[in-house]
């Protein structure tokens, strides 16, 4: 386990850190659209602790999964043996999502600006691109459509930036004030981004519409929350600290939902 | 059983051409990998590749220099990283693919209104992203109710699709189940369709389970029975995503001499499907098979005379 933190016992890695408090923020919420990685590990996990009537949905066609292993690639069949619906992809994007029905969209993201807008397509100029990312794929209407938008990755200055090189998901545009506009206007159902979980605290959005952190996880400074963001952060007053991981939350993690540690070393 | 039967390499001589528009679909399940083999093998060229997720069988058709342009919404080695053969040819200064991008749902949108002989399909994504910006054939619209504007895609219509399902008759009938995807949407979109299937099975298997039918036999052209055929994706029920392969391929695409080498030992210089399996190995193979059966509940539709 990489980094871990002297403070607190048990110990645990960043990554813990970040799944654990991305899960918490899932308490209460219903129906949640899963992304592999990170977002998948916490949903798991938020199924398992705060949020046991979660709904999964995958984009690949699957409504109320039962994963009985960690998913690698969005597609899984594990996904689908057990599931409450198997559907086309038509009806899962057109019905499912754009038809409101889905509380929380997780997205990932390769640079993110500070009203929450996401770029996960192009670094550098798009026709000669320096990196050529993935691109949209569902995040474009999941930001537009599902009633909110958690954000799940870890902080750097090379991907908390000031502007974004390509807007592949509307967050909060250029602030509150318009983004609302638009969402009034466009009849979109989403509000937009309410999280973003790093490893290194938990931002929310204020009313301006820029994120600011409200919690820093233990181990963590705010000299290293300033050196991993490429504009001068917002932070509460008064700024909390995250609650350590429990041991059951760890133990979760490492027995069950990813033994192998590969997202969480 | 004769009928629409063809082998693979008949199939994909006959029905697809240099220069076509082809869709070998299916969202990481039922992708026809033995397809874009024999296309490769054949030599085919300029062809414009179209797929939600290229994944490794568009890196590998790419790479083997078939194609001029990806349609497309998502780009990657799902679970692992990038698609390296096809970063080699869409960045920096090299950059020679031409790109088609939307998202996923305007993907599935365009097949749609391809399926549908609609001129458009509207959707509620776009707004305020980029994607419009470097795809001008994603538009915006006056609604002509009076409520605004939205975003519509124009029809996908592939002059061939190609679709891996479990089953199917020697019509051409395809049953599927597990995660479909848009192989319907696609395949009503296309000009021409080839079915390929793990198993070749009697009309009256169709017939007695009609709502698992996703395709009819009215639109397909030719059905080839390859057993392995979507390696290393997987078929519900039958064997699972090979996903070593899967994180094997990211070394391998990295490296364009090894990326050659691997195209010329397992598609050039094997005949077809049965070869590359029986390359594969039994052991190899053997692990994939579910590690359980989990069949479904039979439902009773009744007779009525």
């Amino acid at each position: 386990m990489a980094e871990p933190f002297a403070a607190a016992a048990p110990a645990f890695s960043k990554s813990e850190m970040m799944i654990v408090a991305a899960a918490r923020e899932l308490a209460g919420q219903r129906v949640c659209f899963v992304g592999v990685g990170l977002p998948n590990i916490a949903v798991n996990l938020a199924k398992r602790t705060v949020a046991p009537d979660l709904e999964l949905v995958y984009e690949a066609g699957a409504f109320g999964a039962r994963p009985a292993r960690l998913p690698l690639s969005i597609g899984d069949p594990t996904i689908v043996t057990g599931a409450t619906a198997v559907t086309s992809m038509f009806e899962l994007f057109a019905f499912y999502l754009q038809g409101g029905l889905v509380d929380v969209g997780f997205l990932g993201a390769a640079q993110i600006d500070r009203f929450g807008n996401i770029n996960t397509t192009v670094i550098g100029d798009y026709r000669r691109p320096k990196t050529r990312l993935p691109g949209s794929g569902g995040a474009c209407e999941i930001a537009i459509n599902a009633r909110q938008i958690f954000v799940i990755m870890r902080q750097s200055a090379r991907s908390f930036v000031e502007r974004i090189d390509f807007r592949t998901s509307p967050g909060n545009l250029g602030g509150a004030e318009k983004a609302e506009r638009i969402r009034r206007e466009q009849g979109w159902l989403g509000r937009g981004p309410s999280v973003v979980v790093t490893d290194l605290g938990i931002w929310h959005f204020d009313e301006t519409g820029e994120m600011r952190l409200d919690s820093l996880h233990p181990g963590a400074s705010l000299d290293e929350v300033r050196a991993t963001i490429g504009w001068e952060p917002r932070i509460a007053e008064p700024l909390a600290e995250t609650p350590a991981p429990t041991a059951e939350e760890l133990g979760l993690i490492r027995d069950e939902l990813d033994p192998e540690g590969m997202y969480t070393k | 059983m004769a009928g629409k039967v063809a082998t693979m390499a008949d199939a994909i001589a006959g029905l697809v051409r240099d220069g076509d528009t082809v869709a070998i679909e299916g969202f990481t399940h039922l992708i026809c990998f033995a397809a874009g083999h024999e296309i490769i093998r054949q030599r085919k060229r300029d062809l414009v590749l179209a797929r939600m997720t290229p994944d490794l069988v568009y890196d590998q058709m790419v790479a083997a220099g078939v194609a001029r342009k990806l349609v497309f919404s998502w780009l990657g080695n799902p679970g692992v990283g990038g698609l390296n053969a096809i970063r080699r040819v869409t960045e920096g200064e090299g950059a020679s693919l031409e790109l088609e991008e939307y998202s996923h749902f305007g993907m599935v949108a365009r097949y749609t209104a391809g399926a549908a002989n609609l001129p458009f399909f509207p959707l509620r994504s776009y707004f305020e992203t980029d994607l419009p910006v470097v795809n001008p054939r994603i538009r915006e619209l006056e609604s002509p109710y009076g409520d605004g504007t939205v975003y519509v895609v124009p029809p996908l219509r592939p002059d061939v699709t190609i679709v891996h399902a479990q089953r199917a008759d020697a019509s051409g009938n395809a049953q599927a189940w597990g995660l479909l995807g848009c192989q319907k949407e696609a395949a009503f979109a296309a000009d021409r369709v080839i079915v390929v299937v793990e198993e070749l099975v009697d009309e009256a298997v169709v017939r007695a389970d009609p709502n698992r039918t996703i395709i009819p036999g009215l639109v397909v052209d030719a059905v080839v029975v390859e057993p392995w055929g979507a390696h290393p994706s997987y078929v519900q029920g039958r064997y699972d995503r090979d996903n070593r392969f899967y994180r094997d391929w990211d070394p391998i695409s990295r490296d364009p001499g090894r990326t050659e080498a691997w195209l010329r030992e397992w598609v050039h210089d094997l005949g077809g499907r049965a070869d590359y399996v029986e390359k594969l190995g039994a052991e190899r193979i053997a692990a994939l098979r579910p590690s359980g059966p989990a069949p479904s509940g039979s439902v009773d539709y009744g007779e009525y005379r």
